[in-house]
Order: C-alpha cells, then sequence, then structure tokens
C-alpha cells in the first residue's frame, strides 16, 4: 500500500533503504559511509576563535584518507569543522557557504555567524537526523567571536570551548583541565593542539595530523598541519636485492612505445550551402 | 511495531533529561532549571540554558528532545514577532502558550518536547501554562517537568502554598530543583533561574557548588572527616561563562 507513496513522495527516497534491507537480509554486506571517527574542537580566546581538527576519514576499520581536511570554508571569517558523514559535512557546508556569500551580496554586508548557526540547524532539523553532519561552527563578526556546536538532529549549543566526534571525550578532558577564560593567542593555540592529539593519541577514529584555524577580527589564519606527530620515519633497512641475486639465462628487451606512420587522406570542404 | 512510543528518542538524539520548573506568585513568576544536556551517558553542555525567550515578558521551560524544542521555541519566537507588530501590543502569556501547544499537539508524532510556557502580561498578570509531552494545555499555579520531576511531585504537593511573595518562591523553586537534581541522574550541573514581573526579567544563577544541602546521611555515617575538593566552579579566577539572554 505504502510502495506508491515510498517512491513519489518529496525529499529522501527511502527505496534504496527497501532495498538494502532486503539484500542485507540475503546476506549482502551495506556498503560502509565515509568518516564517522572524528576530533573536532573550537575555542574562544581574547580576540578571536580557533578551531582545530584531526585528518582521519574512517570507513569501518579502514583509513580512507590520511591527510583530509574537515576544516571547511563558510565565509572569510566564519569556518566550520565537520564530524560524522564526510560527504554531508562537505555538502551541507559548500550549500551554507553558498548560501551566506548570497545573504552578504543581498545585504550589502558581513553576514554573522548566528546566520550561519541558524541556516545549518533549520537545514539539519528539516532532515530530521538523516544528514549526518556534526558541526563546530566558529567565526568573528560585528558581535565579537562566536563558537557553536550543531548535532546531527538541528540541537545547538554556545559555549566558550567545545568539542565533537568520537574523539571529544578525550579533547573535552584536556579542555576542562587546563582552559581559562581570555586566553593569549599562543596558550589558545598550544590548547587546542593539545586537545586534537589527545583525540589522536586516544581514540581509534581519529588520528594523523592536526590542522587548526585562527579567525579574528582582521585576518584568518588557516594553519595545515601544524602538527604532525605520525610522520613515517626512514626505514632501518633496505630491502632492495643487488642485481644478479637470482640467476638468468636470457635476456630479452621489448620496445613499449609503438611508432605507428599516418597518411592524412585529403581534407573535405565543409559543406555551407 | 504496532505503537507508538512517545518517550522514545531517535537514535543518537541529544536529550534535556531535565527538572524544569515555574511557578506564580504575587508580582509575577519564576521559573528555574537544571543545566544538564545529554547524549547517552555524555554530558553534551554542562550549563545549558533551558529558559528560552519568546517575548519581552515570556519566557519557555524546555524538555524533552533538545533539536524539538529549539526548533519549537524558534518558531513560538518568529511568531510572536509577527504578532506583536500586527497588533502593535506585547501579546499575553496565553497567546504564546497557545501557539506552542499548536505547533506540539500537530506535529506529536515527530516531536518529543515538554514545554512550560511562563510569564508576565497587562491582561492576567503573571501565569504558567503547563504543555505535556503530547500537546494540551493547562494553566496551574505552579507546573514541574522533565523526567528529574517525577521525584519532587510529592515535595511541591506538600510545601506550596498560594500567597507567597518573590523571595519565598525564589526558594522553593531552588529547593525543589536541587531534590529533583539531587535524585535524578540525567538531571544536574547548576540551577538557572528567571523572575519575570510587570517591570522586568530578572536572571539568578546558582553555581554547583552553592546548591541547596539536605539530608545526607551525617546522622547515620558520622561527620565527613576530609573535605571535598573544590568544585571546578569555586576555583579561583574562573568565573562562570557568559550566557546568551
Amino acid at each position: 500500500m505504502a510502495a506508491a507513496s515510498v517512491y513519489s513522495s518529496p525529499g529522501f527516497d527511502f527505496s534504496n533503504q527497501i532495498r538494502n534491507n532486503f539484500l542485507a537480509g540475503k546476506g549482502l554486506p551495506l556498503p560502509k559511509a565515509t568518516s564517522t571517527g572524528t576530533t573536532i574542537v573550537g575555542c574562544i580566546f581574547e580576540d578571536g576563535v580557533i578551531l582545530g581538527a584531526d585528518t582521519r576519514a574512517t570507513e569501518g576499520p579502514i583509513v580512507a584518507d590520511k591527510n583530509c581536511e574537515k576544516i571547511h570554508y563558510l565565509t572569510e571569517s566564519i569556518r566550520c569543522c565537520g564530524a560524522g558523514t564526510a560527504a554531508d559535512t562537505e555538502f551541507v557546508t559548500n550549500l551554507i557557504s553558498s548560501n551566506m556569500e548570497m545573504h552578504a551580496l543581498t545585504h550589502g554586508r558581513k553576514p554573522r555567524v548566528v546566520t550561519a548557526m541558524t541556516m545549518l540547524k533549520q537545514y539539519l532539523f528539516q532532515h530530521q537526523g538523516q544528514v549526518g553532519a556534526a558541526l563546530v561552527l566558529g567565526g568573528v563578526d560585528a558581535t565579537g567571536p562566536n563558537l557553536f556546536t550543531i548535532a546531527p538532529h538541528g540541537s545547538t549549543d554556545k559555549l566558550p570551548y567545545v568539542t565533537m566526534g568520537s574523539g571529544s571525550l578525550a579533547a573535552m578532558a584536556v579542555f576542562e583541565s587546563t582552559w581559562q577564560p581570555n586566553m593569549s593567542r599562543a596558550d589558545a593555540l598550544q590548547l587546542v593542539k593539545d586537545a586534537i592529539s589527545a583525540g589522536i593519541f586516544n581514540d581509534l577514529g581519529s588520528g594523523s595530523n592536526v590542522d587548526a584555524c585562527i579567525i579574528t577580527a582582521t585576518h584568518t589564519e588557516m594553519l595545515r598541519n601544524v602538527e604532525m606527530p605520525n610522520e613515517r620515519v626512514q626505514k632501518e633497512r633496505t630491502y632492495v636485492f643487488p642485481k644478479g641475486t637470482t640467476a638468468w639465462k636470457k635476456e630479452d628487451i621489448k620496445k613499449l612505445v609503438l611508432t605507428e606512420e599516418i597518411t592524412p587522406l585529403a581534407v573535405e570542404a565543409m559543406d555551407t550551402t | 511495531m504496532d505503537h507508538i512510543d512517545m518517550n522514545r528518542l531517535k537514535q543518537g538524539e541529544i536529550n534535556l533529561g531535565t527538572s524544569i520548573m515555574a511557578v506564580q506568585f504575587q508580582g509575577g513568576v519564576v521559573i528555574g532549571a537544571d543545566s544538564r544536556t545529554t547524549s547517552g551517558s555524555y554530558i553534551a553542555n554542562r550549563v545549558t540554558d533551558k529558559l528560552t525567550y519568546l517575548h519581552d515578558r515570556i519566557y519557555c521551560c524546555r524538555s524533552g528532545s533538545a533539536a524539538d524544542t529549539q526548533a519549537i521555541a524558534d518558531f513560538g519566537h518568529y511568531y510572536l514577532q509577527i504578532q506583536t507588530q500586527a497588533m502593535g501590543e506585547a501579546p499575553t502569556v496565553l497567546t504564546a502558550a497557545a501557539v506552542m501547544e499548536k505547533m506540539c499537539y500537530q506535529n506529536k508524532d515527530q516531536l518529543s518536547a515538554g514545554i512550560i510556557v511562563a510569564g508576565w502580561d497587562k491582561k492576567t498578570g503573571p501565569s504558567v501554562y503547563n504543555i505535556p509531552l503530547g500537546g494540551g494545555l493547562f494553566r496551574q499555579p505552579w507546573a514541574i517537568g522533565g523526567s528529574g520531576s517525577t521525584y519532587v511531585y510529592g515535595y511541591c504537593d506538600a510545601t506550596y502554598q498560594e500567597g507567597w511573595g518573590k523571595d519565598e518562591t525564589v526558594n522553593f523553586v531552588k529547593n525543589t530543583l536541587a531534590l529533583a537534581m539531587s535524585r535524578d541522574g540525567s538531571s544536574g550541573g547548576t540551577i538557572r533561574m528567571c523572575v519575570i514581573t510587570g517591570d522586568g526579567v530578572e536572571r539568578k544563577f546558582i553555581p554547583g557548588d552553592q546548591l541547596p544541602r539536605f539530608w545526607e546521611g551525617k546522622e547515620v555515617l558520622g561527620e565527613v572527616t576530609k573535605k571535598p575538593p573544590p568544585a571546578i566552579s569555586a576555583v579561583a579566577g574562573v568565573a562562570p561563562m557568559a550566557v546568551e539572554v
């Protein structure tokens, strides 16, 4: 009875879910979405906001990308960290970034962080948690520095320091023990780096490098890979065998590049009658 | 599934496992709430502000899903702004409560929201309206809500009296919430209160280490000799965070 309405209803189409459940029942494993494990943080300091993120993207137990970017651009002075489904965080931040640009153009002034927050929460609430984006939104506007978290169902929190993702517990432990109001730029950056590092080292879903973004009223500085605590070191030994280790009876070298001679035929003029 | 579980939250949804309260007195209303927001067993926010602005003299206390109640409150706020422009005067608490109730009732299948609307208006003075889970609008002299409220119905019934002034009402709210927060695991943190009168709105904040304390077993267990470590908010130099109004 529901079949017709399921296939023609507006919004998300759940017909594939019915098919996938049927196939899963027959023993076919479902494809996995990329990146659920993440550590993202934000922190207000003296004259702005610092956002931080790790750079690991996962597909179930596999590390899909060892150095991905999780701090997304919304406007020059508003940025947004994404956790949850990678495709959703990427899409939702792109969409809101476009709408913020349009907003700035129509009103002729810089849009505020609360505007981005409202757009994001209304979009996520409309989709009732089906868009799996957990965000940390930060920036500086006419009202000063602003920092929010936005959960996938569309609820928001306004706090001086925030964490999200699977590494949020490790990162929050660092904030709760060392955060102080009105920190200096250097102290706040160190705190953000420590919080992300706690996620990288103590949470299986997070890893690789630290990204940070310092936003002040006059300048936004994106610090890509400010810390790289997991760089591959030079191997202690080499495993290349010297030529002649294995004996051979004959040598035959084939030319892989083919040369072909092409004779162009007479080119016929285009019919323009 | 042949029936709908009203209390079930959507998977991974952020919950306001809450203690909220509103009490009417001679010149106004006192509203109060704890400050805990949970996501499963994790406290997502320990200084939440669940007392949400709807209009100059009308506030609501939110319990249930954080996303749902924020969306309802945002709509209520928007509607009352339009209403004020159209009528040229401040709306009544009943108007605000009726709008919120309509949202809760018409979308009851998709929402989990228990809201108390309270405030002051020129027509009726102070009033408190309770809007429970599936909708419904009930004017009450006092209302409690959220998961913590079940523990303190008896206390409220035994304690509340008509004709109180502001200070007595504030103390009643403070004590009731402290009792609810001490028994309910999903409530806790600090107490936030608002006193709404014709003259204005006054916010009150009780830090977690200054909550009213009741019998804790000293007579049975003896005096505690070791002093407990200071709570985070009591550490010198750390001021309570600023909140949006």
